[in-house]
C-alpha cells in the first residue's frame, strides 16, 4: 500500500472522483456511439429493404 | 455511413471537414488515440503515486495537484475549441463546426465540475476549507453554469442548424469569462497563487513535480481529444439517424 501521510482520506477521494466521472463520461461515450450506430444500420437496412419492394 | 464523394480531387479542408470524409478518415483515428491515452496515463499514475515525492510543504497533498491542474486547464482548453467551434459555425455556417460545439459542451461541464471538486478536497487539509468565494473558484463555478445552460440550450431546440447559430453566439459571449478566471489571481486577492508554470521567467515549480503535473496534463488531454472525436462522430451519426428516419415517415406516408 502506498503511504499517503494524514490527510489519504481526500487524495484518496479526489482521485475517486476523478476516475468515477471519467469512467461514467467514457461509459456514456461508448454507450451512445454504439446506439447510434445500432439505430443508423437498422435504417439504412429498412431503406434497402424499401427500395427492393 | 455516408459515403459521399463531392469530386474526384477533393481539397484537403474538404477532406477534413466534410461530414462523410470526416467519418472515414477519423474511424481510424479512435484506437490509436486510445492507446496513447491509456499508456500516458498509466505513466502519468506512476509519476503521481510513486516516482514523485511528496512535497516539503504540502506533504502527499500535493498528488491532488495532478488531477487537479489537468482538469482545470481542460476546463478552460473545451471552452477554446467551443469558442472556436461556434466562430466556424457563425461565420462558414460550416456543419462540423456545429457537431464539435456540441459534443465538447458535456465534456467542458464534466471536467470543471471535477477540477471544482478535486480542489475543495485539496483546499480543506491545505487551506482549511472546501469552498471559499475566491476569484478563481467563483469564476470556474461560473464556467461551469455556462456549460450547463449551453448544454440546455442545445436540449431546447429540435432544430439544431438554428440551435447552434444561438449557441455559437452563447458561446461567444461568455467566452469573457476564460480571461476574468486567468487573470483572477493577478487582480484579486486570492487564496491561488500566481501562475507557477507557463511564466517569462521558467516554471517555479521543481522538476520532480513538473514532470507528473505535465505527464497527467498530456493524458487528461488526450482524453479530451479521443472522447471528442467519438463523441463527434456520435454526433454525425445521429443526424443520419434523423435525416433517415424523416425519409422513413416520408416513404410511410406516401404509401398510406
Amino acid at each position: 500500500m502506498i503511504e499517503l501521510g494524514q490527510h489519504w482520506e481526500f487524495i484518496a477521494a479526489a482521485y475517486g472522483g476523478a476516475f468515477a466521472i471519467v469512467a461514467a463520461l467514457t461509459g456514456w461515450t461508448i454507450v451512445s456511439a454504439i446506439r447510434a450506430k445500432a439505430r443508423v444500420s437498422e435504417l439504412e437496412a429498412a431503406r434497402a429493404a424499401r427500395k427492393l419492394q | 455511413m455516408a459515403d459521399t464523394s463531392p469530386n474526384a480531387h477533393p481539397g484537403w479542408f474538404t477532406r477534413i471537414a466534410h461530414p462523410g470524409m470526416f467519418m472515414g478518415w477519423s474511424r481510424h483515428l479512435v484506437l490509436p488515440l486510445v492507446a496513447i491515452t491509456v499508456i500516458a496515463f498509466g505513466v502519468g499514475l506512476y509519476f503521481s503515486f510513486l516516482a514523485s515525492p511528496a512535497d516539503y510543504q504540502m506533504g502527499d497533498t500535493v498528488r491532488m495537484m495532478y488531477v487537479h491542474v489537468p482538469t482545470a486547464w481542460l476546463s478552460q482548453f473545451c471552452y477554446a475549441v467551443m469558442f472556436a467551434s461556434a466562430i466556424g459555425t457563425l461565420v462558414w455556417r460550416h456543419p462540423m463546426a456545429d457537431v464539435s460545439q456540441k459534443a465538447a459542451a458535456p465534456l467542458g461541464a464534466a471536467f470543471t465540475a471535477l477540477a471544482l471538486f478535486t480542489g475543495s478536497m485539496w483546499g480543506r487539509p491545505t487551506w482549511g476549507t472546501f469552498w471559499e468565494w475566491d476569484g478563481r473558484m467563483t469564476s470556474t463555478l461560473v464556467l461551469l453554469f455556462i456549460y450547463l445552460g449551453i448544454i440546455a440550450l442545445w436540449r431546447a431546440f429540435d432544430d439544431q442548424l438554428k440551435a447552434a447559430r444561438i449557441v455559437a453566439v452563447v458561446t461567444l459571449v461568455g467566452a469573457v469569462n476564460i480571461p476574468v478566471i486567468k487573470f483572477s489571481v493577478d487582480w484579486w486577492q486570492t487564496l491561488h497563487q500566481p501562475a507557477s508554470v507557463f511564466r517569462m521567467d521558467g516554471p517555479t515549480v521543481d522538476g520532480s513535480i513538473l514532470v507528473p503535473l505535465l505527464v497527467m496534463t498530456l493524458a487528461f488531454s488526450l482524453l479530451f481529444m479521443t472522447l471528442h472525436l467519438v463523441r463527434m462522430r456520435t454526433e454525425i451519426t445521429r443526424r443520419r439517424i434523423r435525416s433517415l428516419e424523416l425519409a422513413q415517415a416520408r416513404a410511410a406516408g406516401g404509401a398510406a
